[in-house]
């Protein structure tokens, strides 16, 4: 490289000079633009939530985040968890979860249970957040509405437990004919199907939230679609909803119990399901709880954080294809590979986020039994961990199915973190302990469901959450009928069963099916059971009183407060 | 020139029908629909979804359908966001998006050409070196570890201050917009950098030059008029597909600095199969891209009259 | 005047003058084009330096896993996440037995109300307490560190809703180290209140002898006793989530995320070279579709392909996706270097030697490539090295959306996607391929330098 010449360095230096005021103008014109572009933005879309804290004791309000933006918050269609979340701070329906996950009276004050027939009073101050008062004619149109075939609802089915509920969501018959019906503005009357022990709880449900039919009418189509296109009934009211960014919610002072809420206002400023964003907002002091992934615990007990825990309700299994011809319809290669794993070793040692519990049984350990806790009063029969036994059974169903070598299985499986670690762990431990191959056949959310629906699978890495407080909610999954049940288990003794735990009014006989159920499906070896989902958060020390749980929406702030003082 | 333009305007046209096209047989060639969801529907309700999205008509009904109600400038309803028009989620996200890769864009090609130049005056000195080194390290790490990278420093500066220098995550002021354009823009400003090296150095060594040097013209006349305005040419080529590449592309920044932008609507809508978002989200991208290539290539004509088409 | 106008001839005139050998003689070597470019690339200091690092990457994927041979699918659960250089002794104990919740013999003794039950180990660590007066529950938590003021305890392990006295056993994650147990009194509402009590309890790294000989640690004819030290597995760049071995996942992974960078870019860049040049060359109203046939391949949205050639090419269970993401790549992202290259090409076209060239009788494939091709391949080159790179990321970027290479085939994409989220804990799991795919770019980088100085005309007269 020649050193370069007198002239040369006369050139760059004249050159420099000329980039340096480049460079100059060059940042200018970036900065410009950057306020350019806001003030344009101001004027085009809505300005998003600024940069507040977390906790703003002034103003009496918290800063939270969602994980998405709901898909939709109104309630003829909306039953994701998101939306889940949103509705349960802005509506009421008849009936509502209390902090510890009972029933407590909502908009209805009292109700009656009387054979195939329910009746709900609701209070005379039950009002939507425009003054007007909330009526039974509010709870009829609502769900008609929900039932009524143009409306296309996806959860309408949840409203089948009414009588001719089911005809009218097909359109064979009118929507008058649905069992619901107003007496007076105060006075709901609903005729079931069957009588069922469990109506209540599913009247909490979101599906199951009142619409006022004038509002309703005046939005053209849009209603829910902005925060000014939907009236409330909840203890909050949404004033601000910009779609992607943030929504805010603030007291609804028409709100009957509003003596009971304590803030004046929850910002969910941030939509984003990245963990270390989130982990980063909270160290950052912008929002008040942060749910941690098992790799963030070690810095968060560093940052001596204050940790809580709770389970969100699903059950994950490994679900096996049971049509005819797959030879997972082979009783003892399923027994086979229920021994061959240890139940414990996924939870403790590979996910390792305290939270998470392995699952024993379909039905978790949250959901109550006649007195104190389902599997308490039923403890699930645990497979032992017998690699010595699996591969006893594994020769017989060799000998069954005449085969020398069990072809690889397809392991069917979502693309989620968690996903994607237990079928790699699975694919090893089936591999190591019983010489079995399994491929895994991951795939994104649609074509999953496509794959699971045709039946295109040997196995699958499956989950199920509840939509109500109540063991059928899980019962009925591996029902012949039920089209969740996508490895087509069928086994009548089973769907006899379920249909105790549906029919049945008295509390010990359904549990007792339940029980059965448990029972069954072990023999059976139906499915593989994975784990409990949990979820580990940190909390800002200043808000207490934040419900976390698995029905109802799985964070409420309706109950918290803040307590500048808090440590 | 404007008969030029208008032929360029139509054949534009024409490429957005093919990408509609091309795009609503690719969506109904992947199995699974967008109407298949964890809790699985009755046939009752799978009918009554059908019937209210119009999916039980024949295909070709449903495409004819389509174009129809895409000429009127009407996207239809989100069918993962029931209430939501297609043409309100652009409407709103799309904005977002664009003010984020306008600045990355902005920020790659104002850097880029800067320090290519820079790099190219100082060929092989110190200033050519750490500038290439930053540019190997701007390319060689990816976008999301990037992102995550920077935000974590933005955490720890503002930890370290007690206060919060710029927001970590979110979007509405101006302190919002600043980190994530810069980190959109990171890897474009390299690979700008480099073209822009690259050309300049092609020509400080062509003949022209050494006659303006030899003709005793002015240094800064000669750097500015014929070296940088010459050595920008490839720059510009590629920076039309860069703005739509840092446009569509910004779904990694979106997410992990919580931004509502459209890229993260986009990539949602694949995953769940939501045909009309990616219909009217691929077709706007589609005629959005075309309007810039159209726009680069008239102002390539514009920078280099030779290659103006007669 | 009366001189003859040619002056008469004889005969020596036409004899040869004395020849002289030594100005046909040649001083140096003839070179033709490409043996110049070679030279001159030798030249290059950095440039060879990272041509050997291309090959020595190439060697890393290809011999590499001749050299080490271990399984990278293999997991070592006892080795979870484990950085390079930890300590791998562990200590054999007996297999591990259900606890009856009852102290065991062996458990120390120990005063207070939270106690160990047994001896702790990273198998299990048992604990029991006494009844607290007013308790009506308890909640067991863990910390890495110990106790100070506040509420902070660490992490909820268990909350056990009796009022007497309980027993917990702990088996989650046990890492050899110190941990500090608190029992903190929940009141008849489930919160925790201010009462509480820890204890500090060390962890020791054990065994089953089963185990040892399960995952081969020591030689089959090895007597091993309760309390022997072995060493776990030798993992040199530590392990992954799932205890997989980071060097076994480079080197396979290697092969991915080389075969996609190298191969996919190549191709498309071909294309694009072919696809512009055609274009640029011939012009008019071919050129004119060709850019619109481009232009439409650029607006298709690249995410939606992706997964109907997963379909198309059968993304099928147990594949890998690596042919599908490569189809997808050529099919798709040619035009960006057509452009140039079309560009270029336009530009060239309008040179005075090419007119000169065309003057002089040349055709149309001698100008292509004696003209074109040549002086195109600086912006090319160029081009290629930054395709690698955009290669690379983009299969990592569809890793980091759940649609890369399917587990557990491993890329140094999916593999830094997946450092991501142990980050702060366990850096290494990302340094390692990140610090792979910055030197594969940085190799490709300074060669294509290299290769354009070496290659570039314009470039001899200079230095």
């Amino acid at each position: 490289m020649s050193s370069p010449t007198g002239a040369e360095e006369g050139f760059n230096r004249s050159a420099s000079r000329q980039l340096a005021l480049y460079g100059v103008f060059a940042v200018l014109g970036f900065t410009l633009l950057m306020f350019g572009l806001n003030f344009a933005a101001g004027l085009t879309s809505t300005q998003v939530g600024g940069v507040a804290g977390a906790v703003d004791v002034e103003n009496n309000e918290i800063t939270a985040y969602i994980r998405q933006d709901p898909p939709q918050l109104n309630t003829t269609g909306a039953a994701d968890a998101i939306s889940g979340i949103v509705l349960g701070h802005i509506m009421e329906g008849l009936l509502r979860y209390d902090e510890h996950g009972d029933i407590a009276p909502g908009l209805a004050e009292s109700w009656e249970l009387d054979g195939n027939r329910a009746i709900f009073h609701i209070r005379d101050n039950a009002r939507w957040s425009n003054g007007q008062p909330i009526t039974a004619h509010d709870f009829e149109f609502a769900w008609k509405t929900t039932l009524d075939p143009a409306t296309a609802s996806q959860y309408a089915f949840i409203l089948y437990a009414i009588k001719n509920a089911a005809a009218v969501n097909a359109g064979e018959l009118p929507l008058s004919e649905a069992g619901i019906r107003a007496l007076d503005d105060h006075t709901l009357e609903v005729v079931l199907e069957q009588p069922i022990a469990y109506f209540d709880k599913m009247v909490a449900f979101t599906t199951y939230f009142p619409i006022n039919e004038a509002f309703f009418r005046s939005t053209n189509g849009r209603y829910a679609a902005d925060a000014d296109t939907m009236i409330y009934s909840g203890p909050f009211k949404l004033t601000s909803w910009v779609r992607g960014a943030s929504l805010r919610l603030e007291k609804n002072p028409y709100y009957w119990d509003h003596d009971r809420i304590r803030l004046d206002a929850v910002n969910f400023a941030y939509i984003t399901e990245d963990t270390n964003t989130l982990l980063n907002l909270f160290k950052d002091g912008r929002i008040v709880l942060a749910d941690l992934t098992a790799e963030m615990l070690e810095g968060a007990m560093q940052q001596r954080w204050i940790l809580d825990r709770f389970m969100d309700g699903s059950v994950f299994f490994i679900d096996f294809n049971h049509r005819p011809g797959r030879v997972t319809g082979n009783l003892n290669l399923r027994k086979a590979m229920q021994l061959a794993q240890d139940g414990n070793e996924l939870v403790d040692r590979v996910i390792k986020l305290p939270g998470y519990l392995p699952a024993k049984s379909l039905f978790p350990v949250w959901l109550k039994g006649v007195e104190r806790t389902f599997q308490e009063e039923y403890p699930p029969p645990v497979p032992e961990y017998n690699v010595a036994l699996a591969r006893e059974y594994l020769e017989k169903a060799k000998q069954e199915l005449g085969l020398a070598e069990i072809p690889p299985l397809v392991m069917l499986a979502d693309t989620s973190p968690v996903a994607t670690i237990s079928a790699q762990y699975y694919q090893q431990v089936f591999r190591k302990n019983l010489g079995l191959e399994l491929v895994i056949d991951q795939q994104i959310f649609g074509q999953r469901l496509a794959k699971m629906e045709a039946g295109d699978f040997d196995i699958v890495l499956s989950g199920w959450g509840p939509d109500y407080n109540d063991p059928l909610t899980f019962g009925d999954y591996y029902a012949s009928w039920n089209l969740n049940n996508r490895g087509r288990y069928l086994n009548p003794e089973l769907d006899a069963q379920v249909r105790i735990g549906q029919s049945s009014l008295d509390p010990r006989e359904r549990m007792d099916a339940f029980g059965r159920i448990q029972q069954i499906l072990f023999d059976d070896a139906v499915f593989i059971g994975n784990y409990e989902r949990g979820k580990l958060y940190a909390t800002d020390p200043r808000v207490k009183g934040i419900i976390r749980r698995a029905i109802g929406a799985e964070t409420d702030f309706t109950a918290a407060y803040i307590d500048a003082d808090g440590r | 020139m404007w008969q030029y333009t208008l032929k360029r305007i139509f054949q534009g046209i024409i490429t957005i029908w093919f990408i509609a096209t091309a795009t609503f047989v690719a969506m109904h060639s992947v199995p699974g629909d967008p109407l298949s969801s964890e809790r699985a529907t009755t046939p009752a309700i799978r009918a009554n979804l059908e019937e209210r999205y119009g999916l039980n008509k024949p295909i070709l009904e449903q495409y004819a359908l389509y174009i129809g109600s895409f000429l009127k400038g009407d996207f239809g309803i989100s069918f993962t966001q029931r209430n939501r028009q297609v043409n309100d989620i652009i409407r709103e996200h799309f904005p977002v998006s664009a003010t984020l890769g306008i600045l990355a864009v902005t920020f790659a090609a104002l850097g880029g050409v800067l320090f290519g130049a820079l790099t190219a005056l100082y060929r092989n000195r110190l200033p050519d070196t750490i500038i290439m080194f930053l540019v190997i390290l701007g390319i060689s790490v990816p976008s999301f570890v990037f992102a995550a990278l920077g935000q974590l420093l933005l955490v720890n500066i503002n930890n370290l201050l007690g206060f919060s220098l710029l927001p970590v995550a979110g979007w509405g002021t101006v302190a919002h917009m600043l980190i994530p354009a810069l980190v959109l823009g990171m890897s474009t400003m390299a690979y700008v950098t480099r073209l822009m090296r690259s050309s300049m150095l092609e020509i400080i060594h062509s003949d022209y030059i050494r006659t303006a040097k030899a003709k005793g013209l002015p240094a800064g006349r000669i750097f500015t008029r014929h070296e940088l305005r010459n050595a920008i040419l490839p720059v510009v080529t590629v920076l039309g597909p860069a703005i739509a590449t840092i446009t569509t592309g910004g779904f990694v920044v979106e997410l992990v600095f919580a931004i509502p932008g459209l890229g993260r609507f986009f990539v949602q809508a694949v995953q769940q199969l939501d045909y009309t978002v990616i219909m009217g989200t691929t077709v706007f991208y589609g005629a959005f891209l075309v309007t810039m290539v159209i726009l680069v290539d008239l102002l390539y004509g514009w920078i280099d009259p030779r290659v103006r088409v007669q | 005047m009366n001189e003859p106008l040619i002056p008469a001839l004889t005969p020596e005139d036409f004899t040869p003058v004395h020849q002289r050998e030594d100005v046909h003689g040649l001083s140096r070597p003839s070179r033709s084009y490409w043996q110049d470019a070679w030279w001159r690339l030798r030249r290059n200091r950095r440039a060879l330096a990272s041509l050997w690092i291309v090959v020595g990457l190439l060697a890393f994927a290809l011999i590499g896993p001749l050299l080490w041979r271990v399984d990278p699918a293999r997991q070592d659960i006892d080795q979870i996440s484990q950085a390079p250089g930890a300590d791998r002794s562990a200590v054999i104990v007996a297999p591990y037995q259900p606890w009856s919740g009852q102290p065991t013999a062996a458990a120390p003794v120990q005063e207070g109300v939270l106690r160990l039950g047994d001896v702790p180990t990273s198998q299990a660590v048992r604990l029991v307490w006494d009844a607290l007066p007013g308790a009506s529950g308890y909640r067991v938590y863990r910390n890495d560190y110990p106790i100070d003021a506040g509420m902070a305890f660490g992490l909820p392990i268990i909350d056990v809703m009796a009022s007497g006295g309980g027993h917990y056993e702990d088996r989650l994650n046990l890492r050899p180290g110190t941990y500090y147990y608190s029992l903190v009194v929940l009141n008849e509402f489930g919160e925790i209140t201010d009462r509480y009590e820890t204890r500090q309890v060390e962890v020791p790294r054990v065994i089953t002898e089963d185990e040892v000989r399960q995952r081969g640690l020591v030689p089959e004819e090895q007597a091993l006793a309760l309390g022997d030290t072995v060493y776990l597995a030798f993992h040199p760049l530590g392990t992954d989530y799932l205890g997989r071995d980071v060097l076994a996942r480079l080197m396979s992974g290697a092969r991915v995320s080389l075969f996609i960078g190298i191969v996919a870019p190549f191709l498309y860049v071909l294309l694009g070279v072919i696809y512009g040049s055609t274009a640029g060359f011939i012009g008019g109203r071919l050129d004119q579709l060709m850019m619109r046939f481009a232009d439409f391949v650029v607006a298709l949205p690249f995410l939606l392909f992706m997964i109907l050639f997963q379909v198309v090419f059968g993304l099928g269970p147990g594949q890998s996706g690596i042919i599908p993401m490569m189809v997808a790549l050529v099919l798709l992202q040619w035009p960006a270097t057509a452009r140039l290259v079309r560009g270029q090409i336009l530009q060239i076209r309008q040179e005075a030697y090419i007119s000169a060239s065309r003057l002089l009788g040349a055709k149309t494939w001698y100008l292509v490539l004696r003209h074109m091709i040549p002086n195109t391949l600086g912006v090319v080159l160029v081009t290629l090295t930054f395709a690698v790179p955009n290669a690379i990321f983009t299969e990592a970027f569809l890793s980091f959306i759940g649609m890369g290479v399917a587990p557990p085939t491993a890329s140094w994409g999916s593999m830094s996607n997946e450092g991501l989220a142990t980050m702060l804990t366990h850096p290494h799991e990302l340094m390692f391929p990140a610090l792979f795919i910055s030197l594969t770019v940085l190799a490709f980088n300074l060669l294509g330098d290299g290769l354009r100085d070496a290659l570039d005309v314009r470039m001899r007269s200079v230095e």
